[in-house]
């Protein structure tokens, strides 16, 4: 048998040769696994949650559950699944194989890194069980309930905390790792497009997450010792927190997004067979969007109270901020003309992520503009506006790359009609759940409450039995890559055709990557 | 770091710092009490940047370091004061 990271003796055994491994391809498996167990965990409470919503007054739970559900839900799949997310999981993966490199630049900091993640998680999943029980403020913490609560904020936030520290050091480790240890020949424009944009978000991970960290921080010694920092009675200001909250939550969702652009980037032109389209562009616009992205946060606080100079001017950054994502959108549509395309899987999937990031893109511009955000603002249409762009968007580019790097990571093939049958289930049952969602927030039907008036009734059922196709169709895709790893076809070094150079090593990779270090000549989508 | 036997730091300069750094505290503890209204935080920040300024500038030794590493750490400050800047279009127009 061809030695592999898998079969090749470590230090360690068993669990230990995982958690204690500092192999970058076992790191990122490690995230994988334990975001794929929180992510069906956050499924379940939104499964719950559609349940209780399918019927007027209380249905399943009473209203204190629900609120405890949404908190729940919104702080597992933000915190412990997406913002780890593609660069944790896929980016540790192939990262350092993209770029010809034997590992990362820190690797124990790597595992440092894993280790902040997961205890961190246990910490903020203890939160539920002990104190006041559940925390019950949303996952966005506003003051000045969350610190007159009497449920258990506090440990939550500390868990999100130690999350933090971990996502600031993935950064720091990614971007000197790709400053570093690039192979010889592989200059900045040659690199690939998924490298540029873990590049663009390892510098947000590295500059806005100590933001949180302090805000929690403030949020805790409130809750402790009562000092003022938010509390008009005392000098402090209540939106100081929403500043402070979104300063990093905004420039996080680029810490979600960005990956995932870099993803549909990487999977294009090998399923179009042809080099990208504007190569450049796409990289600048990473960078664009990493650095403008610190300027918008404001668009979240249009009806806070904040001054109307204020409001304009981050109306305006907003409005700013979006131009960058349409020249990617416009790129990678630019690159499939003239292309000799394959439906594959992963194809299918960038497909369904471009139709639902573009509603998702330009339903947020809807919200950035002044006077329909007050409108729309704490209704469903943000509930749908945020799930087109976080799920639609950055899951699907998660399962797209997911099945593009499976025949890499595993050594075997997935089979290709099962993920058909599943991404159909996915992108219907997408579409259900949350396309009425809109329309309902454009009626009025205000999020995070667990009742409504009775004529809203017809488009929450459409929206529930939309959840059951869409679970469906997640349960499928996962069954169908498990069930893959041991019955799969063996996939060979390079079964897409792909150019970069984690194709040009065996699958699954050797513990040091590459026999040889390959000498890099061409850029990175080189096709006749 | 490694040329750091290279210069010396005299007594002087640090007790010289020293003192401006408590100067600098008594006139922000002297200006808190003028009242200066939507000026107050910017001077409190003002003051606190110059003598955090000080702090890494002598006695943390970065006026020895390289260009880059100086260039590094201006990347989050610049980042922090456009943050603030524009937290204070809010703040000064409510
Ligand atoms: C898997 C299927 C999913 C279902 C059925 C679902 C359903 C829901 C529902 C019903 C709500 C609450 C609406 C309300 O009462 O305001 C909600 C909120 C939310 N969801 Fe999901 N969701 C799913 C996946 C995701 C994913 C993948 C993400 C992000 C990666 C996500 C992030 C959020 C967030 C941040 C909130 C807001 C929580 C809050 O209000 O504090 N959801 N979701
Ligand atoms: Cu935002």
């Amino acid at each position: 048998m061809e030695t592999n990271f898998y079969n090749t003796p470590g230090k360690h055994k068993g669990i230990l040769a995982w958690v204690l491994s500092t192999d970058h391809k076992r790191i990122g498996l490690l995230y994988l696994s334990c975001m794929t167990a929180f992510f069906l965990t956050g499924m379940t409470l939104g499964l719950l949650m559609r349940l209780e919503l399918i019927a007027p007054g209380r249905t399943l739970m009473a209203a204190s559950t629900y609120n405890a559900l949404f908190t729940l839900h919104g702080v597992i799949m933000i915190f412990l699944f997406i913002i780890p997310g593609i660069p944790a999981a896929l980016g540790n993966f192939m990262l350092p194989l993209q770029i010809g490199a034997q590992d990362v630049s820190f690797p124990r900091l790597n595992l440092m890194s894993w280790w902040f993640y997961i205890i961190g998680a246990a910490v903020a999943i203890t939160s539920l069980f002990t104190g006041g029980g559940a925390p019950d403020t949303g996952w966005t913490f506003y003051v000045p309930y969350s610190i007159r609560t009497g449920t258990n904020v506090s440990l939550a936030v500390f868990g999100v905390f130690l999350m933090g520290i971990s996502s600031t050091l993935t950064g720091l480790n990614f971007v000197t790792t790709i400053h570093r240890l690039r192979a010889p020949g592989m200059s900045w424009f040659r690199m690939p497009l998924f490298v540029w944009s873990i590049y663009a978000t390892g510098w947000v991970q590295l500059l806005a997450t100590p933001v949180i960290a302090i805000t929690l921080l403030m949020l805790m010694a409130e809750r402790f010792f009562g000092i003022g920092f938010f509390d008009p009675a005392k000098g402090g200001d209540p939106i100081l927190f929403e500043h402070l909250f979104w300063i990093y939550s905004h420039p996080a969702v680029y810490i979600m997004i960005l990956p995932a652009m870099g993803a549909v980037s990487e999977i294009i032109p090998v399923f179009a067979r042809r080099t990208i389209f504007g190569y450049k562009a796409i990289a600048f616009s990473s960078l664009g969007i990493a650095l403008f992205g610190y300027l918008v946060w404001g668009h979240h606080m249009f009806t806070s109270g904040m001054s109307d100079e204020a409001r304009m001017i981050f109306s305006l950054l907003t409005f700013l901020v979006a131009v960058p994502s349409g020249i990617k959108v416009f790129n990678w549509v630019a690159s499939l003309y003239k292309g000799s395309i394959r439906l594959d899987t992963p194809f299918l999937y960038i497909m369904a992520f471009i139709f639902l990031f573009s509603i998702g893109g330009l339903t947020g511009l809807v919200q950035g503009a002044l006077a329909t955000n007050v409108h729309v603002h704490g209704t469903y249409f943000i509930v749908a506006h945020f799930h087109y762009v976080m799920f639609g968007g950055t899951v699907f580019a998660f399962i797209a790359a997911l099945h593009y790097w499976f025949p890499k990571m595993s050594g075997r093939m997935y089979h290709e009609g099962r993920a058909r049958i599943a991404a159909l289930a996915l992108f219907i049952g997408f579409n259900t759940l949350y396309f009425p969602m809109f329309v309902l927030g454009w009626q009025g039907m205000p999020r995070r409450y667990y009742d409504y008036l009775p004529h809203y009734q017809p488009l929450h059922v459409v929206s529930t039995v939309g959840s059951w196709i869409l679970a469906t169709g997640i349960l499928l895709m996962l069954y169908n890559l498990f069930r893959s790893l041991r019955t799969g076809e063996k996939a060979g070094d390079n079964p897409w055709g792909g150019t970069t150079l984690e194709w040009k090593t065996s699958s699954p990779p050797p513990v040091e990557n590459f026999e040889k270090i390959p000498e890099v000549t061409t850029g990175p989508y080189h096709y006749q | 770091m490694n040329e750091q036997d290279n210069h010396i730091v005299t007594t002087k300069t640090f007790a010289a710092v020293w003192i401006a750094l408590l100067m600098l505290t008594a006139i922000t503890v002297s200006v808190a009490k003028m009242h200066l209204g939507a000026f107050s935080a910017f001077t409190a920040i003002a003051i606190a940047s110059a003598k955090a300024g000080l702090v890494l500038w002598y006695f943390m030794h970065l006026k020895y370091e390289k260009r880059l590493l100086k260039f590094l750490l201006l990347v989050p400050i610049l980042t922090l004061a456009v943050i603030i800047g524009l937290t204070f279009v809010d703040v000064w127009y409510r």
